[in-house]
């Protein structure tokens, strides 16, 4: 029998999860519709002064993402929990942290990127410059995976509690602040003519960081839930 | 090994301790001379477990079921050799359907389908005749048999008589 190696076993979880969102396409949908909604109900509620719109473009955008994001993160273990994947997964030979990322890149596929390509669209609406659109793309493709990992630790500590969503989005919420903190301060540096290098460079090491560490913690985690 | 007892006398917590789900609450479990706590990644890849649930995806194929679980456990299952263990379960013609629209049966013999490609030596199964009909049950009791020809053990509970042709079971009652 053939084994199966490490990198050949994280591409099998990540096809399998998107295969599966696939298969649910109304779960990947309702995310980016909220996202969407979000977003265009700010130029509605506040008035179409342009700049204020376009002061407030990049917050709105990264809150909104932010919010969205938290959406989908109880599905994450969840469906795995319930029908005994998961324990499966928990006695897998190789390590969970390994399979745990694989569920994590997934879940950024499938909730994290369509946001990243929807954002430059709803900028327009808040009249953002070409260059703000890009730094704003950038700092969400750098920011949006740490909030799939951060918030794979909260799911995974909620895993199988009654009303576990709300407690979930207060207990990641607070870490994603200092995300949400670079990622929009990239965007305000270069709408104020400055480099956005620092910021980029901080939310790049918070996605390596995020990177080594959030897999086992969550593994962790996922061990102290299914006890 | 039989494992026997009545309803809620602790057959399952039993297995998923034995197999590393659930921590005793006092002593150790050994496997091959060594604490599973240490030796976990060989323990786990030569255990295999089946629980009350079935851990398949329901919006998957039975053969695609049947190649993630093998992926999960480890094991690279090419196509043809996946199918061939389908067509041995009974679920031919029945393996690009989607889960969900397969009886309960049909279900567990999805899930059963992931010993077959395993070269686990250790089978832990918890009911694993739950939702079978008469004729898988036989296939069950060849199985075991098969594995047991190879040096392999088995652990289980289950409420129905299983007999395995030419071996003494070892039972274990906890009433």
């Amino acid at each position: 029998m053939k084994k199966l190696s490490l990198p050949g076993l994280l591409v099998l979880v990540v096809r399998r999860d998107l295969v599966l969102a696939m298969r649910r396409r109304a779960d990947v949908l309702t995310t980016l519709i909220f996202f969407v909604m979000v977003v265009s109900l700010f130029p509605l509620g506040v008035g179409p002064e342009m700049d204020m719109l376009r002061k407030m473009a990049s917050g709105v955008l990264w809150v909104a993402a932010l919010l969205s994001s938290m959406l989908s993160l109880g599905r994450l273990f969840s469906a795995d929990y319930l029908d005994g994947t998961l324990e499966q997964m928990m006695l897998a030979p190789q390590s969970l942290s390994m399979l745990v990322l694989g569920k994590m890149v997934a879940h950024w596929m499938v909730s994290g990127l369509p946001l990243v390509l929807m954002a430059p669209v709803l900028g327009v609406q808040f009249d953002m410059s070409a260059n703000a659109l890009g730094v704003l793309i950038l700092s969400l493709l750098l920011g949006t995976p740490i909030l799939s990992m951060v918030g794979a630790i909260g799911a995974a500590l909620t895993l199988g509690l009654r009303g576990g969503g709300v407690l979930l989005s207060l207990l990641v919420l607070p870490l994603c602040i200092p995300v949400l903190i670079f990622g929009t301060g990239a965007v305000e540096a270069i709408s104020a003519g400055l480099t956005v290098v620092p910021h980029m460079s901080l939310l790049g090491a918070l996605l390596l960081l995020a990177l080594v560490f959030t897999p086992w913690v969550t593994a962790q985690a996922l061990r102290i839930s299914m006890e | 090994m039989q494992v026997e007892g009545e309803n809620g006398s602790g057959k399952t917590s039993l297995l998923r301790t034995l197999c590393g789900l659930m921590m005793p609450a006092d002593g150790k479990i050994f496997w091959r001379g060594e604490d599973i706590k240490e030796a976990d990644e060989e323990y786990y890849s030569e255990m295999i477990y089946l629980g009350h649930l079935n851990a398949i995806k329901d919006e998957l194929s039975a053969l695609e079921n049947l190649c993630i679980s093998a992926g999960v456990d480890g094991l690279e299952v090419d196509e043809r050799q996946a199918l061939q263990v389908l067509r041995r379960l009974g679920l031919k013609g029945r393996e690009a359907l989607p889960v969900k629209v397969l009886s309960q049966g049909q279900r567990r013999r999805v899930a059963l389908s992931r010993l077959l490609v395993s070269d686990a030596a250790l089978w832990i199964l918890d009911e694993p005749l739950a939702a079978l009909d008469v004729r898988a049950v036989d296939l069950m009791q060849e199985l075991i048999a098969e594995h047991l020809e190879k040096n392999g053990m088995v652990i289980f509970t289950t409420h129905q008589p299983l007999l395995v042709p030419g071996v003494e079971l070892r039972r274990l009652s906890l009433s």
